[in-house]
């Protein structure tokens, strides 16, 4: 038994959110090896091989996985697929386009956003917006599989010396052709990764507001998000909404701030360590789930926090 | 040029579903239902392209049990021309879902599929990536805009982790809808009259020749761990001395 781990990279550098995938893999047992399919990214593939418990890195180096296309991927992963009981990627964009791809040209049904591994069969997700937990067993050949980031803890990014075995690729299938990215960019740490994440929602009023937050974020070195609300009303991009149909996020300390408290935003956010509401309104049901509330007017007690925290 | 959007009956996104006593699922009699969200968002789409003269015919398509048909009627009343229900009781998974709505492709020849990037019951997000692979098709998910281009491609921009990217697709092509793409119509009351009098097929997995059968087995169904209540703090003052001295975050 082997399990190949997909590394999600930008040819530059390997994004962490890899290594919780390897930690879930190696919950899975058997010899792991990562894939590095990219243009250029030998450095991603000898980042990959210092991670720690991998075995070997495959590196398939070809303009045709230069942006991630998933018609091309998924090729590649089919033919690699009849050397590994399980393929495993992180549930992130890319992820979550590749793998169903794969799966499905494999004929075996992918099992998505996993939170837990019960066997190398067995496995537990989350469905209906985390409000229910389904314990679910696959008897496919090879088990394609995406990791809910947050479940996991990252393996150590140090540590290892696998050896880095370099693949031909498996050629352009010409379906799709990459014309451009607005990246959004931001000096603050990464949304899913930072340890504090303070988030805005329609309560904010405009996207101008939220320079009260990013004060706050600044204080405690926090990723800033948002709602739905939020991001639909344009106040900030889509990068930030957190939720069930955005990103998960488990920090140490969450703060929402003029967030309600839905279903679809508190399935994004509830798994983590602390969580702080502040709301003008007691009866919200963010209230239910924080650890701390604070009813006030949060143009009066953002300010007063962040004025608090540098004292 | 048809286009062919899958419409998926789910409970609604209002109700807070609850574990069934004896652990084999949620609780969904009795429990509103309505159409995916991410759906008729893709039956927006897909009405604005007839709209504006791109597409000839909208076909909605939904693959379950018998009141299914409610959820075609609701795509018809916003504006599908037709409608294709699957019937079936068995619980279908995406991938018999992708073989399914592929046997559809075949029969109908629609020049792009639109689907929902993820159904907010079983939050799969899966089944337009396959569909699109068993058809041998490009895939354009996430969609937040959608261009036809005149030689038959098309552009779309589409919401990935760190902002947004673009990618050309040629045609045939499945699209997924991401909530920014579009804001759904609300029909009107002709509209749902019409949609009584346009025409739904009715099909079985077995006339379109594909094994349904799930491959997934749910061993059991539970509650994920609550968290405790917590407290209501008086003043900044006083949540900035919790968040130090007992929690110990900052
Ligand atoms: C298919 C689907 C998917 C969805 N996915 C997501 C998702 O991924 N993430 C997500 O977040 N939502 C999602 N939603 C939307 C979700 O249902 C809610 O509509 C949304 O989360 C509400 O955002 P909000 O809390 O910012 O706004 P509101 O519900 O309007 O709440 C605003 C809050 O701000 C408070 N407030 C206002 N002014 C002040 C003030 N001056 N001081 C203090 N408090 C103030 C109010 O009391 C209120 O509680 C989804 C919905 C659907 C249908
Ligand atoms: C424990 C458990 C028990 C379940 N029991 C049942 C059951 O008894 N009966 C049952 O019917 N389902 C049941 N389901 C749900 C079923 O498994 C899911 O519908 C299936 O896995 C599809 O996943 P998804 O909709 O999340 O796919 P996604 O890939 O997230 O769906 C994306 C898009 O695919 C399209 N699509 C998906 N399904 C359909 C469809 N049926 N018709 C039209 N378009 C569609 C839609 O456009 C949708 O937006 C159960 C799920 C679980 C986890």
């Amino acid at each position: 038994m082997s399990v190949l781990v997909i590394a999600e990279h930008d040819n530059a550098k390997l994004n962490p959110a890899t290594l919780h995938a390897v930690t879930a893999a190696q919950k899975i047992g058997g010899e792991l090896h990562i894939l590095v399919a990219g243009s250029n990214a030998a450095a991603v593939a000898d980042e990959a091989a210092k991670v720690g418990g991998v075995a070997k890195v495959l590196l398939a180096d070809d303009a045709a996985y230069a942006n991630r296309l998933p018609e091309n991927l998924a090729k590649l992963l089919v033919d690699l697929a009849g050397n590994y009981s399980h393929l495993v990627a992180t549930a992130t964009a890319t992820g979550k386009n590749v793998m169903p791809r794969t799966a499905a040209l494999l004929d075996v049904q992918q099992i998505s956003d996993i939170s837990g591994v019960e066997s190398a069969d067995t496995f537990v997700r989350p469905i209906y917006a985390g409000n229910a937990m389904a314990t679910v067993q696959s008897g496919d050949k090879v088990k394609v599989i995406t990791v809910r980031a947050t479940a996991f803890d990252a393996a150590p990014a140090s540590g290892g010396s696998a050896a880095v075995e370099k693949l031909a690729g498996a050629g352009d299938t010409g379906l799709s052709t990459f014309v451009g990215q607005e990246l959004a960019k931001s000096e603050r740490p990464e949304l899913t990764s930072a340890r504090v994440v303070v988030s805005g929602g329609r309560g904010m009023q405009n996207g101008d507001n939220f320079k009260l937050l990013d004060s706050l974020a600044d204080k405690l070195n926090a990723a800033v998000g948002a709602s739905r609300a939020a991001v639909d009303a344009g106040f900030v991009p889509n990068t930030y909404q957190v939720g069930q149909t955005g990103k998960i996020v488990a920090p140490e300390l969450y703060i929402a701030v003029g967030i309600s408290g839905a279903i679809q935003h508190l399935a994004g956010m509830k798994d983590s360590k602390v969580i702080v509401a502040i709301n003008k309104d007691e009866d919200a049901p963010i209230f239910q789930v924080a650890d701390y509330g604070l009813v006030a007017d949060l143009f009066q007690a953002v300010p007063e926090l962040t004025n608090e925290l540098s004292k | 040029m048809k286009v062919l959007v899958a419409v998926k009956r789910v409970v609604d996104y209002n109700v807070k579903v609850r574990v069934k006593a004896d652990g084999t699922g949620v609780e969904t009699a009795n429990v509103k239902m309505s159409m995916n969200p991410f759906d008729e968002i893709g039956v927006e789409e897909a009405v604005r392209l007839k709209e504006a003269g791109k597409a000839t015919e909208v076909i909605a398509v939904s693959l379950g049990p018998t009141q299914c048909q409610e959820t075609i009627r609701t795509a018809l009343a916003m504006g599908a021309d037709r409608g294709i229900h699957v019937q079936t009781d068995v619980e279908l998974q995406p991938l018999a879902v992708a073989k399914l709505l592929k046997a559809v492709v075949d029969k109908e020849q629609p020049q792009i599929c639109i689907l929902g990037k993820q159904a907010i019951d079983d939050d799969a997000n899966q089944t337009g990536q396959m569909l699109a692979a068993l058809a041998g098709w490009p895939q354009a998910t996430f969609a937040s805009k959608l261009v036809i281009n005149d030689d038959g491609s098309a552009n779309v921009t589409r919401e990935v982790d760190g902002g947004l990217e673009t990618v050309t697709v040629k045609m045939p092509f499945v699209l997924t809808t991401d909530l920014r793409l579009n804001e759904p119509r609300y029909a009107s009351l002709p509209n749902i009259m019409k949609a009584k009098k346009k025409p739904i097929d009715t099909l079985t997995p077995e006339q379109l020749g594909v094994d349904a059968a799930p491959r997934l087995k749910t061993l059991k169904v539970a509650e994920p761990a609550k968290r405790q209540a917590g407290i209501k703090v008086k003043s900044v003052a006083e949540l900035v001395d919790k968040l130090r001295n007992e929690a110990k975050v900052i």
